[in-house]
């Protein structure tokens, strides 16, 4: 991205860059603590991570039309409020929807309010941003941070019990590798996912770096 | 009522389910703070202190909403109880310790968003602890949370002197590191229920 387009990204840079260039769960690794909890199934996954997105773009909406109000003394205070509000409306939405679902994620859709990142975007984008950037910019960071959590559920789920959404892969004589349902699982799942992505981007600055040493020659 | 005897509740909540390494409470600060040794020590001490207090607050909020009738409150009342309870702690160190003040830098207000400690709140209204209980359940977790940042920031200090590759530099490594100590906690299980 050039600096002018950093001036004045279109609606569409907002809403993609969420999703690949400042992914919150890969690139920025924030919101970690959900991340790595509810993750051991694909479908608590999705759960999770719908939960949040809806919570992050609601907040962003009431941040970014609150903003002039509020002094800035007691912003934090009052996002944290508007947070957690949402975060009482989703916990009894889940548990209106499917009670099975609300007993396997637990504690953790009230914990909602401490993820890092709802708070952060408040703080840093829809707090000096307009209403239709603010929303574009939740959907985006939602999505990715959805997006986030089923690649490391879905890779936990197939490693750990051998199925994907509950569906069973591999038949009876896979062998579950248990360690990934359980939460040392979490981390190791969540490094390889890093390592990845560190590697990917070893490969194309190295590649970068070969072709202009070829232009130069 | 919850009836579990105190010893255990302190061993569950200390060692067995280590808020850190089973629960994935407290990941933020865990992997920001635990760096150098003295900070992660300490950083364990205010955290424990905000839980402590913010625990007894929750027992009485919890009581109090019960009383009212009012248990979607919950959330909203626990998060502004903690909120002002970081505030008072990041206003006696920095009169105490401005040192201090200044190695914790933006740790100390992000405790606020620290799911550890609204984690203690909501566990123990969820489990039905009575007071006492409360309170040992708060420092076995403090403890642990404590525990879990030296063992790491220990392991970061002899890492320093270690040449890894250059792809697993940063994140991923202390991912793995706090893998193989969720590893080594897994052989707690045995001591609970």
């Amino acid at each position: 991205m050039t600096n002018i387009d950093q001036k004045h990204p279109t609606g569409t840079d907002e809403f993609l860059k969420g999703i690949w260039k400042q992914n919150p769960v890969f690139v920025q690794v924030l919101g970690m603590c959900p991340v790595l909890a509810v993750t051991n199934t694909a479908v608590n996954a999705l759960a999770m991570g719908l939960a949040t997105a809806f919570v992050l773009v609601m907040s962003n909406l009431v941040v970014s039309s609150v903003r002039q109000i509020v002094p800035k003394q007691v912003r934090i205070v009052s996002f944290i409020m508007i947070i957690a509000t949402f975060v009482t409306v989703v916990d009894y939405l889940i548990q209106a929807i499917s009670l099975d679902l609300h007993k396997a994620l637990g504690a953790f859709i009230s914990l909602i309010v401490v993820n890092c990142l709802i708070l952060g975007r408040a703080e840093a984008f829809a707090s000096k941003n307009g209403l239709g950037r603010s929303f574009l910019d939740g959907l985006g960071m939602g999505t990715g941070f959805t997006l986030g959590l089923l690649c490391l559920g879905g890779v936990r789920e197939i490693l750990g019990s051998g199925s994907l959404f509950g569906v069973s892969l591999f038949g009876s004589s896979f062998q579950p590798w248990v360690v990934m349902v359980l939460p040392p699982g979490g981390f190791f799942t969540l490094a390889g996912w890093l390592l990845f992505f560190n590697w990917r981007a070893q490969a194309k600055a190295r590649s970068e770096t070969s072709n202009v040493k070829e232009t130069l020659a | 009522m919850n009836e579990d005897p105190l010893w255990q509740i302190f061993l569950n909540s200390c060692l067995v389910n280590n808020f850190v390494l089973a629960y994935f409470l407290g990941i933020c600060p865990f992997l920001g703070v635990s760096a150098k040794l003295g900070t992660a020590s300490r950083m364990g001490g205010a955290v424990t202190f905000v839980m402590v207090v913010s625990s007894m607050c929750a027992f009485g909020i919890n009581a109090l909403l019960t009383a009212m009738d009012a248990p979607y409150l919950k959330l909203i009342s626990f998060i502004a109880v903690i909120a002002s309870t970081v505030q008072l702690v990041e206003m006696f160190i920095k009169k105490m310790s401005p040192a201090l003040f200044r190695a914790l830098g933006i740790f100390l207000p992000l405790i606020t968003t620290n799911c550890a400690i609204l984690g203690v709140a909501l566990f123990q209204t969820n489990k039905g602890y009575g007071f006492l209980q409360s309170l040992v359940f708060a420092v076995g977790a403090g403890a642990g949370f404590t525990l879990a940042l030296i063992l790491m920031a220990g392991l970061r200090e002899k890492l320093e002197l270690a040449r890894p590759p250059e792809m697993v530099k940063g994140a991923a490594l202390a991912m793995i590191l706090a893998g193989l100590l969720s590893i080594c906690f897994m052989g707690f299980a045995g001591l609970g229920n």
